[in-house]
């Protein structure tokens, strides 16, 4: 064994994801990477809809047809949060990047203001849309 | 100061920059989109499909695509590095998704220019 191991502290872990209490900004860090993959999964869905949506007035019908379906509606509600999310809390990164707003109770309030703007710009251009 | 060994690989600054920089873009176009698509004056498939192929838009929504491609590529890679250990699995699923978004891509290029 390598000398460095052995100077190593053996320091607790905690990692039951049922006990975990994430603060603000952690749940808005695991939501930009769930958002990110659940649009990455779906991206050959948007695609096709898109798609369909431009190339002819018939395929546009077929794309209206598609899109009217209530489960359908409900995955593109789904996918319009992980958008705005992503979109929401992606700015707030680049500026973290940029260090501004890096003191905690500020990243906490932008946490915040992320996850109010994404579910509310949702539920308004949901409804809108649907 | 953290002293970098010289071993033949990237550090990973080029994907940290350009997921950022292509980041920064597609919250611009998502910008112009939403303000274009939703002042149409009608939502049916000739304003839709025109809002598209006017050469600036087209041109836009391309770089969009590519962008997303790559802020994808290594965003998707960084989940496959975090979660997945076995190397020949992880190295498949890069592969994987490297050839799916590089699919992706080419379908986006071949709709815009059907228009």
């Amino acid at each position: 064994m390598s000398e460095a191991s052995v100077a190593r502290k053996a320091r607790p872990k905690f990692l039951d994801l049922r006990e975990i209490r994430l603060p603000l900004p952690g749940i808005v860090s695991i939501l930009h990477r769930i958002s990110g993959a659940g649009l990455f999964l779906l991206l050959p869905f948007l695609l096709y809809l898109f798609d369909l949506s431009v190339s002819s007035p018939e395929t546009f019908a077929t794309y209206k047809a598609i899109v009217g379906h209530p489960l359908v509606k409900l995955i593109l509600f789904g996918l319009l949060w992980a958008y705005l999310h992503h979109f929401c809390a992606g700015i707030r990164f680049l500026l973290l990047d940029l260090h501004k707003g890096i003191e905690l109770e500020q990243a906490r309030q932008s946490a915040r203001l992320v996850l109010i703007v994404s579910l509310t710009l949702t539920v308004i251009l949901g409804v809108w849309l649907w | 100061m953290v002293k970098r060994l010289v071993v033949g690989a990237g550090y990973g600054l080029r994907d940290w920059l350009g997921q950022r920089a292509t980041g920064a873009y597609m919250a611009l176009y998502t910008i112009i989109f939403a303000f274009s698509a939703l002042t149409l004056p009608k939502m049916d498939h000739e304003h839709w499909s025109a809002l598209f192929s006017g050469g600036l838009m087209r041109f836009l929504t391309f770089l969009f695509f590519m962008s997303l491609a790559y802020h994808a590529w290594v965003g998707v890679r960084d989940i496959w590095m975090d979660y997945v250990k076995p190397l020949g699995l992880r190295l498949a699923l890069h592969l994987i998704t490297l050839f799916l978004l590089v699919g992706y891509a080419g379908w986006a290029a071949k709709i815009l220019w059907r228009l």
